[in-house]
């Protein structure tokens, strides 16, 4: 086997491919062949970095320079200087927003500093197309220690004994699950994992499968060993095409070594996994919905109980985990649930894994212990707010969660603190908003976004989030009345209360939240037809400022619909009846003469 | 059986484990309305998918309300049903259905008979809020020849998709599009026509709403009647007289023949006829068939179809052309009573009055919805003029009744008229499941071992279950009979055929829960299976009572084949009796 001298790890993420890093693992590794070092430099595409905002990553091992955004035509110049002069790219470093200077280890970026990486260990450093870097790092020594050493019962002691919680939203004990669908006795029972991420903007899941596919596999077969089940099931939506991929790649060299299907690493043991792909409905998400997908019936839920533990897919005892719930599974069985519990808070337990997106710095893929705040989160790990803009709200838990503001910054994340701040954790989407954020448009958003997903089958889901949706765009059209508010209020409380499953107990959740945090914006929508952030159209007015306005027609000239009108050295005016606010005229406009009310 | 206490509305009850809290409040006489939910206990029918959350209650240390309808009782469970927590919630939901329903009720076929507007009333909604910028769901109309669909109101109940597809095996209805959407229909939002679809009513009769209803020929009706060039003679079918009375406030059970014809004959119908003369006619033709085929069979011959299968159920003859089109010429070939009575009405019977057949009209009173699709099938047709020319629903006779400002209660009991209106004890139990064959039992005996039954009630062959077997002594020959009602329980009838498992020399198979009695035409019985019950009742008192009891005893019949047909099964008789069936599996095209 060659022995590699330095290693050139270059980021496989869907992200990052998009912007060329096929062809810059192609040009790297040409580069090299160039210069003769193939078989001292190694070229491997690897998983998500999670630094996503300055992709596409290139990382040297093993001095642990951290290249960003880097273009296919960089790699000449990388090859050259680093690799054969030993000196580093210097504007391909990352740059610390603070004093301007490179960072030249990414361990003293602020991005990574305060993550501790269990679910994603593996993402960034390994190929994930070969099976032996997995098993380089500890790779199914977990499912070996469990097969030899430990009882069923012992590996379901140390999952309830870690204390980790279900990272798919709900947060149930997932040793307690495993528990429950290990006594439920059946000729077969099956391990589903659930991939079907689908919360707006979180990317998770994805990152994990693409990047780290084995850790998955092999935490499957360890729930399968505990709960005595010989079949999984991975349900994946099929717009993931390379997670897809790259499990298949998986699936294929785990039983090319023995490490899935009969008789696993000499001990009898029989277990082998499928995946099932669905179309990309949010609701099969939820489990029995997922479940009734994959039995190729409509996906809808079903009332619970019974619970998939007791009857699940074709109605054997079913366990239902998420990927990020079975990326932790591994660690757990080798470092020891006492490893594991002392990370995080009292009541919930490890990390959690966050994918940044909205108005921040850095958007990407972090993962943090529980217990770290919003804020760290937010300005330390996330750079703080683009464009010098002020921090206005955090959503978490994507539809289902709610909007928390700069007095729950310092609330350390966890379960139940989400919870009681009047959002949730959710899958782990977290979206920054700042000053132009309308929070009443945020909260349409998320309700457009409901409608869409609802299956159909309780009425309060199917009809009154349409019905919420309706009623925020009256308000952010400024045709509501106070009393409106009075109503929206209780369509809300009465969906969460009667829903049939998860979707609909937590979709009005944005507008709780948001009510209860911006009330006054929701008031100034509907009192002084007025969208304080400035995103409502419907509210907005261009208007020509007299004394700036010098009449030299380039707004009248940029204008799409001809509403502005006036003379050459005049001043002009726009017509409120024609203009569709598309903001072109104030682009234009040189002197600062148009302005929106 | 396990126990289970628990306080409701204040109340301490002790429940079987596994009750449901709605159940469970019954017992205590609280009646927590449901919408989506049905229960026919007696057909091991139910319905709960628990989507409409009318029927949410309040229980002590749970976050969220509970729908009662699927909810099971705990040990030590506290249950409130009406705080004003929960009938905020009721009556928001109610008003959320509302808001995506119809406001046509002034006009709608279900008015006066509907479960969502009673709910509405119950509720004591006022007002929509927000009615004025509510978007409303809206879909194609499909017309079928027997059903119409409008799923503007439709209100995901899911009931007629499961009536489609457990109870009936059929597949189909069932729910499509998403969320605001979501509707239920045949796939790819195709028409009835285009699908598996029987006609056979079942999803007819459990819709709450106006969504699902009747192709309605009132209108036909009337016009017929007051075409002063035409003669119109009417047949009833032998179920609907144990059903109409409900329409007019009668108990269920009640039988109102009498008062039926005379309601017929105020409305000006010329000949008032009975369908149950063509049921003695079917078991002529049935019954000699049947005899032929068994003593085919009993002399060795091998190639002889058995069992042989009733055949005048449309929607069941609908199933088979779709799902076992390869065993289209096992069924008898015998028509259904209606085209049997429309064939003779337009032949025998218009020589008989001297009236040509184009200016007599066939009206025919059906349980059924299918019997309107089997009305316009081409081969029931003579130069495009059929043999029967509207057929109507029980519910459709009641309006017209009603219409003409008669009461049933009120009218005198009078007679059919001769000689169509005839008929036999065992004519009479052709709508209820096991009727046919019995009828078939009773007159095949006399004429195969030339003796006189000495008991002519064979209660072996009654009952509810789903499938039946009983065998008769045939003086000597055991003949093994099979009972099936509901196309579900026909489907394992005839995969057992098909694997060459089956015991059975003959077979009787009706579409709907019950026989005709619960037809897709009948009074709507709002997931009552009692009143099914009481029909069939019904159906056999009116048998016990009747002088003639054998359909080869009917005096008319009898005459009908020395002046018309000659015997049963002759050229004649199968010309104008018998039909053949047609492969429909690949009838399903995307329209």
């Amino acid at each position: 086997m060659t022995k590699y001298k330095m290693y050139l790890l270059v980021c496989g993420g869907t992200g990052c491919r998009a912007s060329a890093s096929d062809s810059i693992v192609e040009n790297l590794k040409q580069e090299l062949e160039t210069k003769g070092l193939q078989d001292e430099v190694q070229v491997l595409m690897t998983g998500c970095f999670g630094f996503c905002e300055k992709g596409p990553i290139v990382k040297v091992q093993p001095d642990n320079t951290f290249y960003t955004q880097v273009k296919p035509e960089d790699c000449a110049e990388i090859i050259e200087e680093h690799i054969v002069k030993g000196r580093k790219v210097n504007r391909l470093l990352y740059e610390d927003p603070e004093n301007k200077k490179h960072i030249e280890d990414s361990k003293h970026m602020n991005f990574y500093k305060k993550q501790i990486r269990i679910a994603l260990r593996n993402c960034g450093f390994i190929d994930p197309e070969n099976v032996d870097e997995y098993i380089a790092r500890d790779g199914y020594s977990a499912l070996g220690k469990c097969l030899s050493e430990l009882t069923p019962k012992d590996v379901v002691d140390q999952i309830k004994e870690s204390g980790l919680r279900g990272r798919g939203g709900g947060g149930f004990p997932t040793g307690l699950k495993w528990e429950i669908a290990a006594k439920n006795e059946a000729d077969q029972k099956y391990v589903v994992c659930n991939a079907d991420e689908g919360d707006p903007g979180a990317f998770m899941d994805r990152s994990i499968l693409e990047g780290d596919p084995h850790a998955v596999l092999e935490a499957m077969a360890i729930c399968g060993y505990s709960m005595g089940a010989t079949k999984g099931l991975i349900y994946i939506r099929a717009e993931y095409p390379l997670a897809i991929k790259r499990l298949k790649i998986a699936l294929e060299q785990a039983r090319e070594y023995g490490l899935l299907g009969t008789d696993i690493l000499g001990t009898g043991f029989e277990f082998d996994i499928e995946i099932r792909y669905g179309a990309g409905a949010f609701v099969c998400g939820e489990e029995t919905s997922l479940i009734h997908s994959m039995e190729g019936l409509r996906g809808e839920p079903t009332i619970k109980p019974p619970y998939p533990a007791e009857k699940g897919y074709l109605g054997k005892p079913t366990n239902v985990n998420n990927v990020e719930t079975y990326a932790n599974i591994t660690a757990i069985i080798n470092k020891g649930a006492n490893w594991f519990n002392k990370i995080g808070t009292e009541k919930s337990k490890g990390t959690k894994v966050f994918a940044l997106a909205g108005k921040i710095n850095n958007v990407g893929l972090i993962e943090v212990p529980m217990g770290t705040t919003l804020r760290e989160v937010i300005f330390e790990i996330g750079g703080g707010i683009k464009d010098g803009k002020k921090f206005k709200a955090v959503q978490t838990g994507g539809p289902s969660g709610g909007c928390l503001t700069e007095k729950h910054l310092d609330t350390p994340i966890d379960f139940d603190n989400l919870l009681a701040a009047g959002s949730m954790m959710g899958s782990g989407g977290m979206i920054v908003m700042d000053e132009d954020n309308c929070m009443v448009a945020t909260a349409k958003f998320y309700l457009d976004f409901t409608v869409e997903e609802s299956c159909g089958k309780c009425s309060p889901c199917r009809i009154g989030n349409k019905r919420l949706y309706e009623l925020l765009d009256r308000i952010t059209q400024g045709k509501a009345e106070m009393e409106d508010l009075q109503r929206l209020r209780n369509m809300c409380y009465v969906i969460k209360d009667t829903s049939l499953c998860g979707l609909g107990q937590t979709s009005p959740n944005p507008i709780l939240s948001t009510l209860d945090n911006f009330w006054d914006e929701y008031v100034a929508h509907i009192t002084d037809h007025k969208c304080p952030a400035g995103q409502c159209k419907d509210l907005m007015k261009y208007e020509v400022v007299e004394e700036n306005c010098v009449g030299c027609t380039a707004c009248a000239r940029v204008c799409p619909v001809g509403a502005i009108s006036g003379d050459k050295k005049q001043t002009h005016y726009i017509d409120p009846a024609i203009c569709i606010k598309c903001g072109a005229c104030e682009e234009r406009c040189k002197f600062d003469a148009i302005i929106v009310k | 059986m396990e126990k289970v206490k628990l306080t409701i509305d204040d109340k301490l009850i002790e429940v079987e484990k596994g009750t449901t809290i709605h159940k469970a409040a019954k017992e205590l006489g609280i009646d927590i309305p449901v919408l989506c939910y049905m229960n026919l206990e007696d057909l091991g029918i139910e319905n709960k998918p628990g989507g409409c959350r009318i029927c949410v209650v309040e229980v002590e240390g749970r976050n969220n309300l509970a729908p009662s309808c699927s909810t099971n009782v705990q040990e030590g469970m506290v249950v409130h049903t009406h705080t004003m927590r929960v009938i905020n919630a009721r009556r928001t939901v109610m008003e959320f259905i509302l808001s995506d329903h119809p406001k046509d009720c002034l006009t709608c076929a279900k008015s006066g008979n509907c479960e969502l507007q009673d709910m509405a009333v119950k509720l004591g909604v006022r007002e929509i809020p927000g009615q004025e910028y509510a978007e409303m769901s809206e879909y194609k109309m499909d017309f079928s020849p027997s059903i119409i669909r409008d799923l503007d109101k439709c209100i995901m109940c899911r009931r007629c998709e499961m009536m489609c597809n457990e109870f009936q095996t059929v597949g189909a209805l069932s729910a499509f599009n998403r969320g605001f959407e979501s509707a239920v229909g045949p796939a790819f939002e195709m028409d009835l026509e285009y699908s598996t679809c029987t006609y056979c009513g079942q999803c007819v009769a459990v819709c709450p709403t106006g969504a699902l209803t009747e192709k309605d020929h009132t209108r036909d009706v009337i016009n017929a009647l007051s075409d002063p060039t035409k003669t119109v003679v009417v047949q009833t079918a032998p179920a609907v007289r144990a059903a109409l009375g409900e329409e007019f406030g009668l108990e269920a059970g009640t039988s109102v023949t009498g008062e039926m014809v005379a309601a017929l004959r105020r409305l000006g119908f010329d000949h008032v006829f009975d369908t149950d003369f063509a049921a003695d006619l079917t078991i002529m033709e049935e019954g000699t068939e049947l005899l032929g085929r068994l003593t085919a069979h009993l002399n060795g011959d091998k190639d002889v179809k058995l069992p042989i299968l009733t055949s005048c159920c449309p929607a069941w003859v609908n199933f088979f052309e779709h799902n076992f089109p390869e065993m289209k010429d096992i069924p008898s070939s015998a028509r259904s009573p209606q085209q049997m009575f429309g064939s003779i009405a337009k032949t025998y019977f218009a020589d008989k009055i001297n009236v040509k057949r184009e200016d007599l009209v066939v009206v025919s009173i059906m349980p059924c919805l299918a019997k309107k699709y089997e009305a316009q099938r081409d081969e029931f047709k003579v130069d495009g003029n059929p043999d029967v020319d509207f057929s109507i629903s029980t519910r459709e006779l009641a309006h017209l009744i009603k219409a003409a400002n008669l009461d049933l209660n009120t009218l005198p009991k009078e007679d059919f008229d001769k000689p169509l209106g005839e008929s036999s004890g065992a004519a009479v139990i052709f709508g209820v499941t096991g009727g046919v064959i019995e009828a078939a039992v009773r007159t095949a005996y006399e004429i195969q071992t030339s003796k006189k039954l000495e008991k002519i009630d064979f209660e072996e062959l009654r009952g509810i279950d789903g499938i039946r077997k009983a065998t008769v002594d045939f003086d000597g020959i055991p003949i093994n009979i099979g009972i099936a009602h509901g196309l579900g329980n026909a489907r394992k009838m005839l995969e057992d055929i098909k694997a060459g498992k089956s015991e059975f020399h003959a077979i009787e198979i009706m579409a709907c829960p019950g026989g005709c009695i619960g037809g897709g035409g009948q009074p709507i019985h709002h997931g009552d299976s009692s009143i099914l019950k009481a029909r069939t009742k019904a159906i056999y008192a009116e048998d016990a009572g009747k002088p003639i009891r054998k359909s080869h005893e009917n005096p008319y019949i009898i005459k009908l084949y020395e002046e018309f047909l000659g015997k049963p099964m002759s050229e004649k008789a199968h010309h104008l009796l018998h039909t053949g069936y047609f492969d429909k599996s690949n009838k399903i095209e995307i329209s």
